[in-house]
């Protein structure tokens, strides 16, 4: 771990149990860094464990083996004082700005809230004034405070939500799709909010996304996760440019071009199949079963993360040598 | 710009633009809710009409200052007068008084039970939802087991064993009617534990006191206040039908089941005796009906998010 890591994830596995002997492997032992002050984009299909690793990475669920380091620290054994101090630092901005934020509250006590809990301003007034600092930050006005969330529009209730993590000043935040649920012209402010705010505050994103041209505009790196694995990682541009796994090239063959010209002669690499159940998982390489590139070692050996190029990971027989 | 000046057009007043600006009363959840059943006519009639009947139930049996508790079999069924506006029953009381009473009796015994059974439904259910797994599945069980034994037979035993009166008929009817409260509880319970805004106030670092009093209670408090009103109508038809069959109150005591069950056996002669306590007790359930409906369309949280 360099100076410069504030999350590391050693081997992450999180398994649910789902009946009688049948695991599902929702993250199968997952590993990666995020250094202090990048954007780390998590891509995959629908169903491939996003969400599920980027809370357990946050502990919101307890992870069934593997660790994850906060700034040196276990945050899967955190107690007391320095699981306050976690909360303080780590927050998450979640998918749907419908579910996620209280109905029966007041703009103002969703905001306030962490606030209240990690005692941040002294008096009430204090209070007040952070809360419509907040507001005006993500570009509310402060007579918002005491309407109820059944009034504001999709885009406003994220803003909401935003501030409510922005509101005890954290450092690192895990944004679960946080523009997926979004209308698409309201998509764009919100991305770039969270950029400006990531130069503004230094934070450091964890940000989950289905959308690869959003991806590619936010986060530093990227990391591709396809059934509850890492296939590949590195640099966005490498990524969007060179990528090595075939998973990954047929994702990125996927994004459509804002040149007609070039568009005509965008090859789209079709997957064939679907995503195999995460439920009892067999032996071998996961997307074996859908690669054009497949061999006899991909059916037996699964492949692990290694890196072929500097700060280029990817999980594939054909590279490993 | 001067040179695009077209009488047409004119130009607007910037500062009415700023939407924002425009200051409007804010509105909270139960203002709003409140706002919503005022519109709703026939919830407020009904409402209207069981504000009445309370009135007249604490009021009306002191109102013609008639005698209602002692046996006077000289002036036994006489019919509407002056003195007693709705005649006397078959031991010579004033109907009029005897039907506010036993109207107060069976609204305290509803009300009651109706509390009685929420609390109760509320804790055993919160308790199920709270703990999980493994106790979850014995109290789920258990909650099973009651609901699969008819509810006259468990009032019946219970009375028998405990006697009649108002606390073992209070009693017998909670016992079998909690069950659905418990039901609902653990059900709204375990949804809002895995919604993704208690989630986001265990992430600040919510302890599970703050959650509950923040977060479980107000969002769980619509649906108890929606039960207690959907439930009174039950209870008093419980208690009517035990009452009328004679396996409820004993006299002396009396409520609308009891004066029923005479009325329906001077059925024959007088009417009238079956026919008053039958329009307050439809009075009674109609309102509370319609008004735990008016409810349930204001409260819903559906029609909301």
């Amino acid at each position: 771990m360099s100076s410069h890591d504030i999350l590391e994830v050693k081997h992450l596995k999180k398994y649910f149990n789902v009946g009688k002997h049948e695991l599902l492997k929702a993250v199968d032992d997952v590993s990666f860094t995020i250094k202090e002050g990048e954007t780390l984009g998590l891509v995959g299909e629908s169903g491939c464990g996003k969400t599920t690793c980027g809370r357990t990475v946050v502990g919101m669920y307890r992870a069934t083996d593997g660790e994850v380091y906060y700034k040196g620290q276990n945050v899967h054994k955190l107690k007391g004082k320095d699981k306050k101090a976690f909360n303080k630092d780590v927050q998450i901005i979640f998918q749907d700005p419908y579910a996620s934020l209280d109905p029966r509250m007041t703009v103002a006590e969703i905001i306030g809230e962490g606030i209240e809990i990690h005692e941040l301003a002294k008096t009430k007034q204090e209070k007040e004034e952070k809360i419509a600092h907040l507001l005006e930050l993500v570009g509310l006005n402060k007579e918002h405070a005491n309407r109820f969330i059944h009034e504001f529009s999709g885009g406003q209730r994220q803003r909401i939500g935003i501030a409510r993590a922005l509101a005890v000043e954290p450092k690192f935040i895990m944004c679960d799709e946080p523009i997926s649920a979004l209308d698409v012209s309201i998509q764009a402010q919100i991305a770039n909010m969270l950029i400006k705010f990531q130069q503004e505050m230094k934070l450091t994103y964890l940000f989950i996304a289905h959308d690869l041209a959003m991806v590619k505009h936010i986060s530093d790196r990227i990391a591709v996760m396809y059934l509850g694995s890492i296939v590949e990682l590195a640099d966005s541009e490498v990524l969007y440019h060179h990528p090595f796994h075939p998973y990954t090239e047929a994702l990125m063959s996927a994004i459509p071009i804002a040149d007609p010209k070039i568009e005509d002669s965008r090859q789209r690499i079709m997957l064939e199949g679907d995503v195999p159940s995460p439920i009892n998982t067999p032996p071998g390489c996961k997307f074996q079963g859908r690669c054009r590139k497949a061999t006899e070692q991909c059916k037996c050996d699964a492949p692990k993360l290694t890196e072929v190029e500097p700060g280029h990971f990817v999980a594939c027989h054909l590279y490993n040598k | 710009m001067n040179s695009m000046v077209d009488k047409r057009f004119e130009l607007a007043d910037q500062s009415e633009f700023d939407a924002d600006e425009v200051v409007r009363p804010n509105i909270s959840y139960w203002q709003d809710a409140w706002r919503r059943l005022k519109k709703n006519k026939l919830a407020l009639l009904s409402m209207g009409v069981l504000l009445i009947l309370f009135v007249m139930s604490v009021i009306g049996p002191s109102i013609s200052g008639q005698n209602y508790t002692t046996l006077m079999p000289e002036i036994k069924n006489l019919p509407p007068d002056s003195t007693y506006w709705l005649g006397t029953d078959y031991l010579g009381r004033d109907l009029f008084s005897r039907l506010w009473k036993g109207l107060r009796f069976s609204i305290i015994v509803a009300v009651v039970a109706a509390s009685l059974k929420v609390l109760i439904g509320c804790i055993y259910g919160a308790v199920m939802a709270y703990l999980g797994g493994f106790v979850d599945d014995i109290m789920m069980r258990i909650v099973e087991v009651l609901n699969s034994i008819p509810y006259l037979i468990v009032t019946l035993i219970i009375l028998v064993v405990l006697g009649n009166g108002y606390l073992p008929l209070l009693f017998a009817l909670c016992i079998t009617n909690w069950t659905s409260t418990a039901r609902m509880v653990r059900g709204q319970i375990l949804k809002l534990r895995e919604s993704e805004y208690i989630m986001a106030s265990a992430a600040l670092g919510a302890s599970s006191g703050r959650v509950i009093i923040k977060h479980l209670i107000p969002n769980t408090l619509s649906l108890l206040i929606l039960d207690l009103a959907t439930s009174i109508p039950y209870i008093i038809f419980d208690e009517t039908v035990l009452s009328f069959l004679g396996i409820g109150l004993q006299p002396p005591a009396f409520s609308l089941g009891t004066l029923l069950s005479a009325g329906q056996e001077a059925m024959a002669f007088y009417p009238a005796h079956l026919l008053y306590p039958s329009i307050l007790l439809c009075l009674l359930v109609l309102s509370f009906n319609i008004l735990g409906d008016g409810l349930r369309d204001a409260l819903d949280p559906q029609l909301r998010d």
